[in-house]
């Protein structure tokens, strides 16, 4: 397998413009000659959807959801970066580049960096110009907040709610172009395979979650923007839904998977209560402006509760690690200092795993107002959760799986190793290296649907001549869609005993156990061992309830899972490779006296990409080598 | 507090659109009052697909209340007792052991039941379908800061926008109207500079698809408002009943035609 | 069902007039409304001329039937007959897409916000549609008084109401039309969209003591001529 990033020529501000000019077109006459298939309806595939229809292709989008508008990245709270320098504090588009590139831990691609930088601010401009309603000043301008990672306030908002308000401005302009008849939308469509013919995707196969029925789509080009496998975890603050079956079936046909470890770690979730969890909820980074985190320094207090312990008994463990940045340090960081605390017996809360999230200093300072209109929605959703008010107590919090960094390998125009195939925002690897910054993961998705794709797939298309599409009725396209019906039914036919969240749960207890904050070479391989025997039990032991001509969730759900005890297995795979700790991936054999990660530049400053040879083969590591042209190659330094 | 819960559910189950439906009786039992009401439910499914029986079918999504996914109305209240929580923020500790509960579907005509517990709220996407935007492709626009916006407005706009499209407003309302979720995008908009040049038109639009999606009218009941899990007000019933009627008065066809260029 | 499989047109590829529209027809409701009540305060406060003696109500109901050499009386009652012929058209088109909006209802069905009077306006506006019928038969036309005298509006109006069925029914009525009026001023300002969180509680307000003020002296009417203070 060759991985080719196609990275152009010349100086880093000048690749993206030049390559734009490089890129051939389509022109305006022919565009509707293509037909676009965009799965997923989030930032990045309903950016993507609206955008390629208002260049004229055919689009045709799915979603799994009932409705475009509940992507979970509508569930992004804090906000998007975008390098405005508004405040005049010293921002620019390369002082986003290299936050970004620092904060990944030099492990993502310079040049697909430099041009999310670069693009950020017109994806401000556009969200406004949408009625995106931002948060604004008294004199009407826009405001900002800081994020973990920055030193300079370059993190747009809408309260606590960024994610919604950018996802309906996506929303709205794919409702527009559904309206016009320019994109007819499946919703309750889940993507079961990809369609590849002499190796180029040709379209894929749903399930309709209605009727059960199996369909094929063909089409000039395949877009992927189905999110991240971060319920590989069982628990993660993603939705119920999230999954990684779209990314998983493109891997089984030959896209390659870069850096699966990657797996982010969010600081501040609320604590985990009792068995029947089933998701935990992040309170959003953005808090950690004005919170400042905390446990009891000695052990014998962790039972009393916060407002009992004296100042001087306090250890704000990230203030005093990290006086520079404090509780803004990044995000894999903060969480490991949690987990730390946390294994030397000073967790709080019931379980012992847990920290505080203290807002009294800033209440004091700013008063309640100031604080409620700050983050009333979130006190309030904490609230609700917990039962506990926050202004009167400190909030408890822990680290959940969020985000995963790694996805499919894209070159620079997001195509992936099978030509035609392009992945988009979370589901690629590109932008963030092995630690992604808050506010980035919204400011990936739209750039990638707004101002990405819309010409690189356009560089693809005019490659392809127009109308020389696969028919529907192909024979490779019906051996395809028999192949999905065959795995239904294989799941069918087990007739065992356990739901399919029972598999979820036994996977997600052994992604945390060993490959959750950190990872040793010991642990992997227990959990290498463990996870083909809890799927073996799985395609023995799986109950299914109805059939597949009906609305089945159990089904979806089995689906689902029987894909992420596939995905969870290359990810500690992966994470056994990387014999490093960068970012969120953090091997306890290599750190510092004090507990920081130690990167390993040497051997593993590059992608690693793993090729699939087929069930029962093992798959093959593929590197791409990472050069750091523009950014000097440095340890990361948070204190 | 963690005294766990016994409690009877009494749940509308219905195998399609086609079919009839019917309550049918589950117990749920020793239930922690620190789950969810999602995590009550998923408990209960369990038990039930190890029965072999057929799961009880509800849409749910993000279970943070952000999405607008989950929907039921428990004891006759959508999303249940609590205000201005949706049914996945909603937590057993509302609930008293020994309780009866009653889980029915949103009751709509424009939201035909899909099964059990799950309708279908394409109308709502119709609608936004039919105006719920502002005209502008992806394009280079002019700057973000060139255009000040007063922050009350921006505020207030973003009240409106932080609808999540659930349908608990049709779901509470006596006529099944669908005014609280539609007023408030249009207001939304029509509060943002950026909103005005397709103020009136969209206004007229996304009314007429409201209407021909068979959703009742307002009759300023205000349980819309009571049911919302957002907080959306009534004023923006109001705000849209007043450009509706400017729009009206106003309207005139459209008289341009094509030219050569 | 994909969503594009819908058709999706714009008001005016639909031909989706005013009248025809839900929000067109809550107008109409609104305005007709304005009239109305307004009718029902002029009635409410011309008629308090009841209390000064025969003389002066009888004059009164002279001057009304001289009004612009007798038109004008004619004028009123034409835009009575069409605002009120508008208000029932408006109420039975809506109420009846309102059933159609749900056909079936909730098993636990529990209102918090609505009020009585909201969810009973159609029953209360029947009850006073009956009424007036009968209170034009009873005291304009007079083919169900006892004793009717076209000439002596003011006997006619206390010998009206010394049948105590007669009177009885129109406080049931004016009962009906508080009702009627104290949800309906309210939702007058909320349909035309005279909405401010400023002035809300003021809507409330002028709603409930325009409701007290018509009812109250109406329905010290009937109770006047039954106690006999007037005669």
């Amino acid at each position: 397998m060759e991985l080719n990033s196609r990275i152009p020529d010349g100086p880093i501000e000048q690749k993206w413009d030049k390559h734009k000019f490089d890129l051939k077109l389509v022109n305006p006459a022919n565009k509707r000659k293509y037909k676009v298939l965009v799965v997923g309806s989030g930032l990045a595939g309903g950016a993507a959807a609206a955008s390629l229809a208002e260049l004229g292709y055919e689009v045709e989008c799915f979603c799994y959801q009932d409705s475009p508008r509940r992507a979970h990245s509508i569930a992004a709270q804090g906000g998007i970066n975008a390098a405005k320098n508004y405040h005049n504090d010293g921002d620019s588009v390369r002082r986003l580049f290299y936050d970004t590139v620092k904060g990944g831990d030099f492990r993502a691609r310079e040049a697909n960096v430099h041009r999310l930088a670069e693009v950020s601010n017109n994806i401000i401009d556009q969200c406004v110009a949408q009625g995106v309603p931002f948060a604004r000043e008294y004199g009407g301008l826009l405001d900002n907040r800081s994020f973990g990672g920055a030193q300079v306030s370059r993190t747009f908002y809408a309260r606590g709610q960024t994610g919604q308000q950018l996802l309906l401005g996506a929303y709205q302009a794919l409702e527009r172009q559904i309206g016009l008849g320019a994109v007819k939308m499946f919703p309750r469509h889940e993507m079961l395979e990809v369609i590849v013919v002499d190796g180029v995707a040709k379209g894929i196969v749903t399930r309709n979650m209605v009727t059960g029925q199996v369909e094929s789509h063909v089409a000039d080009a395949v877009c992927l923007a189905t999110g991240g496998y971060g319920n590989v975890f069982y628990l993660s603050t993603n939705a119920k839904g999230c999954n990684g079956t779209a990314i998983w079936r493109a891997y089984k046909k030959g896209a390659a998977f870069a850096n699966p470890c990657y797996t982010q770690i969010h600081p501040t979730c609320i604590p985990v209560t009792g068995d029947h969890q089933s998701k935990l909820t992040l309170m959003s980074e953005s808090l950690r402006n004005d919170g400042r985190i905390w446990v009891p320094k000695r052990k014998e207090d962790t039972g009393k509760p916060a407002s009992q312990i004296a100042e001087e008994d306090r250890d704000y463990y990230l203030e005093r690690k990290y006086p520079s940045y404090g509780n803004l340090a990044p995000r894999d960081i903060s969480s490991r200092a949690a987990k730390q605390a946390c294994d030397e017996g000073r967790g709080i809360g019931g379980t012992g795993r847990g920290v505080y999230l203290d807002f009294e200093d800033s209440i004091k300072r700013l008063g309640q107002n100031k604080i409620e209109e700050r983050y009333g929605n979130l006190f309030e959703m904490y609230e609700r959760i917990t039962d506990e008010n926050p202004y009167k107590t400190p909030m408890r919090i822990y680290p959940a799986s969020h985000y995963t960094m790694g996805g499919l390998w894209v070159d620079y125009d997001l195509m992936s190793t099978i030509p035609g195939l392009f992945v988009l925002g979370e589901a690629n690897f590109s932008d963030h290296g092995a630690n992604r910054l808050g506010a980035s993961a919204l400011m990936q998705g739209l750039a990638d649907g707004y101002f990405v794709i819309p010409y690189t797939i356009g560089g693809y298309l005019a490659s392809i001549k127009p109308g020389s599409r696969i028919k529907v009725d192909d024979p490779a396209v019906k051996a395809t869609e028999q192949s999905v019906s065959e795995q239904i039914n294989r799941l069918f036919s087990i007739q065992g005993k356990q739901t399919p969240d029972y598999f979820h749960r036994e996977l997600g207890k052994v992604m945390w156990e060993y490959s959750g904050m950190g990872r040793t070479e010991a642990g992997l391989k227990k959990a290498l061992e463990l996870i083909p025997q809890i799927r073996e039990e799985f395609w023995h032991n799986l109950r299914l309830p109805g059939s597949g001509e009906e609305v089945n969730q159990s089904l979806e759900m089995a689906g689902r899972v029987a894909d992420f005890l596939e995905i969870g297995e290359l990810l500690c795979l992966d994470a056994l490779n990387r014999r490093e700790s960068c970012g969120a991936h953090f091997r306890e054999e290599w750190q510092t006296g004090d507990g920081e990660a130690v990167r390993d530049d040497e051997n593993f400053c590059h992608v690693a990409a793993w090729e699939y040879k087929g069930d029962g083969s093992a798959p093959v590591r593929h590197t791409e080598a990472l050069t750091f042209e523009s950014l000097h190659l440095a340890t990361r330094n948070y204190k | 507090m963690s005294k766990h819960l016994n409690l009877t559910l009494h749940v509308w189950r219905q195998k399609n659109a086609n079919c009839d439906g019917k309550f049918v009786e589950y117990p749920a039992e020793n239930v922690s009052p620190d789950m969810s009401f999602l995590e009550m439910l998923d408990i209960v499914n369990e038990g039930l697909i190890r029965k072999g029986e057929d799961p009880i079918a509800f849409d749910h999504d993000c279970r943070e209340g952000i999405c607008g996914t989950c929907s039921m109305v428990i004891n006759g209240r959508p999303h249940g007792p609590k205000e201005r929580t949706t049914t996945c923020q909603l937590h057993m500790r509302s609930f008293k052991d020994g309780e009866s509960i009653t889980l029915e579907p949103w009751r709509a005509e424009a939201f035909p039941v899909l099964k059990d517990l799950m309708v279908d709220r394409g109308a709502l996407d119709r609608i936004i379908a039919a105006g719920g935007f502002i005209s502008v492709p992806t394009s280079s626009p002019q700057d973000a800061n060139a255009l000040p916006i007063r922050k009350e407005d921006a505020e207030l706009s973003m009240d409106a926008a932080a609808c999540i499209g659930c349908g608990a407003c049709v779901a509470a309302c006596p006529n099944a109207s669908a005014m609280l979720f539609v007023s408030a995008k249009i207001s939304q908009l029509a509060l943002l500079p950026q909103g005005q040049p397709e103020r009136y038109t969209r206004v007229r639009d996304m009314v007429a698809q409201m209407d021909a999606e068979q959703f009742g009218t307002c009759t300023n009941h205000g349980e819309c408002e009571i049911a919302c899990p957002k907080g959306i007000k009534m004023e923006n019933i109001a705000r849209m009943n007043r450009d509706y009627i400017k729009a009206s008065l106003t309207y005139r066809p459209a008289t341009f035609g094509g030219g050569a260029g | 069902m994909s969503v594009a499989e819908q058709s999706i047109a714009g008001a005016e590829a639909r031909g989706h007039g005013f009248m025809a529209s839900s929000v067109g027809r809550k107008v109409v409701m609104a305005a007709t409304g304005i009239v109305l009540f307004g009718f029902v305060t002029v009635h409410m406060i011309g008629n308090t001329q009841a209390y000064m003696g025969a003389e002066t109500f009888n004059a009164y109901a002279k001057f009304l039937q001289g009004m612009l050499h007798g038109g004008g009386i004619w004028i009123f009652r034409a835009v009575l007959l069409t605002a009120t012929g508008l208000h029932i058209w408006a109420a039975v088109t809506l109420t009846l897409d309102n059933r159609a909006a749900r056909p079936l209802g909730y098993r636990a069905e529990q209102y918090i916000a609505s009020t009585w009077a909201s969810r009973t306006m159609r029953w209360s506006g029947v009850i006073l549609a009956v009424f007036i019928v009968y209170h034009l038969m009873h005291l304009t036309i007079g083919n169900v008084h006892p004793a009717f005298d076209h000439t002596n509006p003011y006997s006619n109006f206390v010998k009206g109401f010394q049948v105590p069925a007669a009177a009885g029914f129109y406080i049931v009525a004016q009962l009906c039309l508080g009702l009627h009026m104290w949800h309906g001023v309210w939702s007058v300002t909320q349909t035309l969209g005279l909405a401010h969180p400023r002035y809300d509680s003021l809507r409330r307000t002028f709603a409930t003591g325009l409701t007290f003020l018509v009812v109250g002296v109406n329905i010290s009417y009937p109770i006047a001529v039954l106690t006999g203070f007037i005669h």
